[in-house]
This record gives structure tokens, sequence and C-alpha cells, in this order.
């Protein structure tokens, strides 16, 4: 008994030993871990990314899900190497950094309409429709607006439940952005944001809770990000771009949102975008980090790693596993938009990547 | 020192550590809530506007305020029937039974089910039901978690009851017996006059339970923030818009999350007050 007690011992002490003998290895300066937190909507994308970079590069990424408004207030506070957030920063929240901010973005992910109507398989809405039932104008589904709109559908009498979120969300400030832009009898009652003073409807929490209310109840409609609508069976109503065209969301029409003029900073909110193709209610999701590198005592090689991890991210590599995870890719002009951005951060002035 | 001193200090530190922790707690949403009450004064409690949106945020607490009291109240109502009739069936008519104990299992077993199962059960089973008995339209609101809160709160109000009820004299009871009296007149004028303190505490307890309930209210009552205008109607309670909004708050809309947990918790406080004074004047 002494002796395997005695033999454990010894055990743990090595094993011990050659763990503070790793550590040592890694603070020397050979490998660096870079420590990111924000937005929750590309979370799933995030992880499958960087557990991929970690395991072809070796530098280990750790992103926290906490929040787009905790991933600005984390690289306020400097305690990250890079934040990330679904709404870009206002040229006010950007004066009120401590340091200059650049956008990188990231991919785009779309809100789609979800409902349930047994044995209506398409629903077109037009922009005055959405308008209408998402204030509580239209409250039955077989109101002849609904009906004039989507011929050879039969609709049934039934009540029009509204569900929306209960908790602040990226989501919902990309829906009301869109709802925004396209009523103006919206912006002047609802407006935009996180969480809303909704006219109607009943709110749920997340995209499951949203999810699962409407599956479960007929006759409800409600608004869901794309990148858990597309994992789940669910009906998707098409939607009325700017040019007219009935879009389903697919990761092809939200792609096609970020085609047409996005600005040298990529500060935009693609809702309602101008293509043809596009399906309306979609957006960027971004990374944000400070232009400067040379900060808190960072060292050259953390802030190599965090922008050669960032010039991946936007490669064609790293933007082809989007799809898999339900997330749309960069088109190439933001990806080249995304790639002069980063070669312009600097660490004491010089440039990092050339 | 002896072993006497030990305990006594020991007692004292531990009951002092409770009482900086409860202090703590109050001064702590003092702090976070002044902010919006500055802002708003007394009109954040009379006030039925919630609007978050950047640029014209406006908080009033009279819609969560009203969803709480209204829930629990109905809860209260729907329940009562139920739970005296089990605490008679546990303390008087089949005291010490089998069957009793059984039941009396079965009735401390609901407590000790979390508050989400009620919920799911509420959301996949009791929501339908209520739908396709067409006793609902789309079966959110304030009826079907009064439901649920009824079912929760049924132990909290049984066994104290059932206790006291069990602890009324016998000397009394064969008083009445020996007078002619039947078992329902004995219970009618002897166990319930001498027994209602006790029964009414239970029912506070019981209320003060489904005040503070969170969890299955939230996914039962549809989170509008307006005040509900009947009992079909969807609404929304203190407790549960503070876990759905907390995550993404900042600023003066934290601040007013806090305050409706200081209202939450002074009409706690409020409630059990009344109550200590009911029983006071009753026994």
């Amino acid at each position: 008994m002494k002796t395997i007690i005695t033999v454990l011992v010894l055990a743990v002490l090595f094993t011990a030993c050659q763990n503070s003998g790793k550590k040592t290895e890694k603070s020397s300066g050979e490998k660096v871990s870079l420590t990111a937190a924000g937005a929750t909507f590309p979370l799933p994308y995030y992880n499958l990314v960087f557990k991929n970079y970690t395991e072809s590069k070796g530098t280990l990424v750790t992103y926290g899900g906490i929040g787009s408004g905790g991933g600005i207030r984390s690289l306020t506070d400097k305690v990250v190497d890079f934040g990330a957030t679904d709404a870009y920063l206002e040229d006010k929240q950007l004066a009120e950094m401590p340091a200059p901010v650049v956008h990188i973005p990231t991919c785009l992910g779309a809100v789609v309409i979800a409902y349930n109507l047994t044995g209506v398989d398409e629903l077109k809405l037009s922009n005055e429709l959405l308008e209408k039932i998402f204030l509580g104008e239209i409250t039955k589904w077989n109101d002849a607006q609904i009906a004039a709109n989507n011929a050879g559908v039969t609709l049934p009498a039934k009540d029009i439940l509204f569900v929306h979120r209960s908790d602040g969300s990226g989501t919902t400030h990309i829906f009301s952005d869109y709802m925004t832009k396209i009523s103006t009898k919206w912006a002047e009652k609802v407006g935009t944001g996180k969480s809303l003073n909704w006219p109607v409807g009943m709110g749920a929490k997340g995209n499951p809770g949203v999810v699962g209310t409407i599956s479960q109840t007929e006759g409800a409609i409600g608004y869901v990000g794309s990148e858990f609508a597309f994992s789940q069976k669910i009906q998707m109503a098409k939607v009325q771009n700017s040019k007219g065209e009935y879009v389903l969301p697919t990761i092809a029409s939200v792609s096609a949102a970020a085609k047409g003029n996005i600005p040298d900073d990529t500060r935009i909110m693609l809702t309602n975008s101008s293509d043809p193709d596009s399906y309306p209610i979609s957006g960027f999701t971004w990374i944000i980090l400070y232009k400067e590198q040379s900060y808190n005592g960072r060292s050259l090689a953390q802030a190599e790693e965090t922008v050669k991890l960032l010039d991946w991210l936007v490669s064609a590599e790293a933007q082809a596993e989007a799809a898999n995870v339900n997330y749309a890719p960069l088109t190439e002009d933001a990806a080249a938009k995304a790639k002069a951005i980063l070669r312009s951060i600097t660490y004491d002035g010089k440039a990092i990547l050339n | 020192m002896n072993s006497d001193k030990i305990t006594k200090i020991v007692l004292f530190s531990v009951s002092f550590i409770i009482l900086i922790i409860a202090g703590g707690m109050v001064f702590s949403l003092v702090g976070g809530a002044i902010p919006s009450f500055k802002t708003f004064g007394l009109g954040f409690i009379t006030s039925s506007q919630w609007d978050p949106t950047e640029g014209k945020e406006n908080y009033g607490a009279l819609p969560f305020i009203a969803g709480t009291l209204i829930t629990s109240f109905a809860a209260l109502i729907i329940s009562f029937p139920l739970s005296f009739a089990t605490s008679l069936f546990l303390g008087e008519y089949f005291r010490n039974t089998r069957v009793a104990k059984v039941l009396g299992t079965m009735v401390d077993l609901l407590a000790g089910i979390p508050s989400i199962v009620y919920g799911l059960w509420g959301f996949y089973v009791l929501r339908p039901f209520l739908i396709d008995i067409g006793f609902e339209n789309q079966g959110f609101g304030v009826f079907t978690s009064s439901l649920v809160l009824s079912i929760m709160i049924i132990p909290y109000a049984t066994s104290l009851s059932n206790e006291i009820i069990s602890m009324v004299p016998n000397d009394l009871k064969e008083a009445a017996y020996s007078l002619g009296s039947t078992r329902y007149e004995v219970i009618r004028h002897v166990t319930i006059p001498a027994a209602r303190s006790g029964i009414f505490a239970g029912y506070i307890l019981a209320f003060g339970r489904a005040l503070g309930e969170t969890m299955a209210v939230t996914m039962l009552i549809g989170n509008a923030n307006r005040i509900p205008d009947g009992l079909f109607s969807t609404g929304n309670t203190m407790a549960s818009v503070i876990a759905n909004q907390f995550g993404e708050a900042d600023g003066l809309k934290l601040s007013a999350l806090i305050s409706i947990g200081l209202l939450l918790f002074v009409i706690t406080g409020i409630v059990n007050g009344i109550g200590k004074l009911i029983i006071k004047k009753m026994s």
C-alpha cells in the first residue's frame, strides 16, 4: 500500500514539474495566446475557425461570447486582444474610445422572418405588409391585404401572433434597423435598438425561445437570427428587397447584400441593400481592435499574432468554413477592404503586415 | 476560553455575517436604483412606459408591478381550494394513515421540482391543452402563468397549515364531539378557528413565493411590457423582466432594472409585514 502511495505522489510531482516546464517555454515568447470577447451571434463560426487555427498554427485563441456591448467594453478596458460586435461603433462611440479603433468585417448573417401556418409553403411579404403586421395594423392571417400579395395561397382565419425577443439582442438591432429603413411609421413609433418598446406581440428569450414559441403556435410570426434559423426546420417568408424582388434568405442571397458600395472603413448597415439578388435583412459582424497595437506593454509578437489571425480569418480558407455553420462569407470586395484595413495597423508606428 | 464562550462568539459572528449580507444587498440595491429614481422620480412606479430605445429612454415599472401582483393573487385564489382541502385531508381527516403519508410526500415533492420544469410542463403540455379545449387563443398570458404558479405554491400553503391543523389539541375536539358535534362542525368551529393564524401564515408564505417566481412565469406570461387588461391577456412580471433584460442592459436601463429589484424586495417585505400583523391580531 505504502509503495503505491509513494509511486502516486512521485507521479503527481513529476507531471507537475513537466507542466511548469511547458509554461516557462510559452512565456519566453515562443508562443503567444490570444484572448477575445464579444458578440454571441458569430460565436459558432468563431469557435470553429479559431479551433482550426489553433490546430494548424499552434496559437491558442480564446473567444468569449459575452454580447456586443461586453466586447466593446472589454476592448475599452484593454483586457482583450480584440473585441467583436454586431453593431459598428458610431462616430461618437469611436471618439470615446481611448485610442483609434478599426473594424474588420468577418462574415455576414441575416434575420429571417419565420412563421407557422400549416399548408402555407410560400409566404411573400412586401415592405408594407411587414410594417402593418409588426405594428399590429393587420391582425388576421386571412386579411385581404396579405391575400392580395399571395395569390393562390389559402390563408387561415387565425390571429397573427408576433413573437419578438424579450432579451436585448443584436438580432433585434438588425431587424429594427431594417424596419426603420422601410417604414417611416415604424421609425417614428418604435425606432432602432437592441431592445424596443414593442407595439404588439409577446416576447421569448433568445433565438431558441422565439423559434420554440413559433413552432408551438399556429399563426405565429417572428424574427430569428439566420445562424439559428438555418439549422431548424421552420417556415421562412420571402421578403421584398429594395429592387422589389421577393427573396428567400439563403447563404447566397445574404452574401449578395454586401455587393455594392462598401465604405473603406466597412462601417455600414447592409439592410435594404440595393443588389437585386440580396436578402434585405442582412448585416456584417465585425471584429474591433486598436489601430496602434503597442499599448499596455504588449509585445510585438502578440501584436503580430493578432493581425495574422485576423488576416487569415478574412482569407478564402477561413471564409470557406462560414457556410458550414450557416453564415454567409464575405464578398471579395469586402474581404479586400478588410485586408487593406489590417495593413494599416501599426506597432510603434510601423505597419505590422506588408 | 470555555466552550460556552466559544459557542457564543461563533453564533454571534455567524448571525452578524447574515445581517451584513442582507444589509449589503439592500445597500447595493438602493445605490443602483438611485439614478433611475433621480431621473423619473415617483413616476417610475406610476408610469406604464417601458421604452429602451436609445434617445427616448423612458422607464416605468407599473406594468411589471401589476403583472406580478395579478398573477400572484390569481395563483393564490386558484390554489386555495386545492391546498386547503389537502391540508385538512392530511392534518385532520386522514391523519397518520398510509394514504396521508403518500399524499404528504407527493405534496412535498412538488416543492422540490425546479421551476424550469414547471415552465416546460406549462409550455409543452398545459398551454397546448388550453388551446385545444378552446379556453385560450394562443395560451400565453396571465391565466396560464397563474395556473402553473398555483400548483407551484401548493406545498408551501399546504405543509404549514397541515402542521398547524394537526397540532390543534385533541381535548378541544373531543370536547366538541362529546357535545354531539359532527365531524364537519368540529372542523368548522374548532379546528379552523384554533389554527387560523398558522393557516394564514402558510398562505402568506405561498404568496411571497409566487411574487418572486421567475423562470416558469417568464416562459408562459408572454413578456409583453403592458398592464394586463384581463385574465387572458399577456403581460410581464418584475422578476421576469429582470431575468430577460439584464444581459445587455447598461446605464439608465440597468438602474431601472435594479430599481425593479428593489421594489420587488419592498413589496415582499410589505406582504410579510402585513402577514405578521394579521397573525398577531388573530392569535
